[in-house]
């Protein structure tokens, strides 16, 4: 029944999704981070997501109607941390500089809300299912 | 006496389920790099069904095999042409994606209310009151 699919495809979706809201509190979080050294500054970091096959799943003509999505893995930015003169700060280096986090305050803010977004999507999709299978269940009463 | 007393929706809801499927999968994958929006064309599917056939075939001969429904028709999955192709190769598109499975929905639950009141036709005729 194509129908209990939903739950373990929407699932998977609210866990990547949980995934990425975690990776945008922890960036949020570290936007302040600094550091002397620049190869030791908290860098963004990014889940990448991957469309899982179900191969249990095949229809006759080999399509697989069933699918879920999964976290690949998640990546550092490759941007260069900010340089900062800041001989004060107990954290800087030799020259007083210090290296800020390259955390894009606007780009995780607009991460939030996509994720915010698919999240309730797919709460929608699952409840959905769930009102038509017992509506189902219930056929002939 | 009772193959076919559902009709078309018997399989309706076989497919409608098919494709709420197939769309969750799109919304699921709504943000992931490359994936491609899949959808099944309904009206193909069912009219490839004895039910959609104009002129269903007539048995003139003891040999002839009687035509059955085979189960469920095999909804062929396609991709979706896309309105406005995003950057990082995905073809989801929310709002066409919701739009479709609220469609499928109302579908599902209209097939559903036919296939209630057969039910309830021939619970009467069976009771005769």
């Amino acid at each position: 029944m194509s129908l209990f699919n939903i739950f373990n495809v929407s699932g998977s979706a609210l866990n990547a999704e949980t995934v990425r809201l975690n990776t945008t509190a922890s960036n949020m979080a570290n936007a302040e981070s600094v550091n002397g050294d620049p190869s030791k500054v908290y860098r963004a970091r990014q889940p990448v997501f991957q469309t899982m096959m179900d191969q249990s799943d095949l229809d006759s003509d080999g399509d697989d109607s069933s699918a879920g999505v999964r976290v690949l893995g998640v990546v550092e930015s490759t941007t260069p941390p900010i340089a900062r003169y800041e001989p004060g700060n107990p954290q800087a280096n030799k020259d007083g500089y210090i290296y800020m986090s390259n955390v894009n305050a606007v780009e995780e803010m607009t991460n939030m809300l996509s994720a915010n977004r698919a999240f309730a999507t797919n709460i929608d999709a699952i409840n959905t299912a769930r009102d038509l299978l017992l509506k189902t269940i219930s056929m002939g009463h | 006496m009772f193959d076919n007393v559902f009709g078309i929706h018997e399989q309706a809801l076989l497919l409608h389920g098919q494709r709420l499927s197939v769309l969750a999968n799109n919304m699921a994958n709504v943000d992931t790099p490359n994936y491609k929006a899949r959808d099944i064309d309904f009206a193909e599917v069912l009219g490839n069904t004895d039910g959609g056939a104009a002129l269903p075939m007539t048995m003139t001969n003891s040999a002839h095999m009687a035509l059955t429904d085979g189960g469920l028709p095999a909804g062929e999955v396609k991709y979706r042409n896309p309105f406005q192709a995003s950057l990082d190769g995905n073809t989801v598109e929310m709002p066409v994606e919701q739009a479709a499975f609220a469609e499928n929905n109302v579908r599902y639950q209209a097939s559903l209310n036919f296939i209630n009141s057969d039910i309830a036709d021939l619970k009467y005729a069976i009771a005769g009151q």
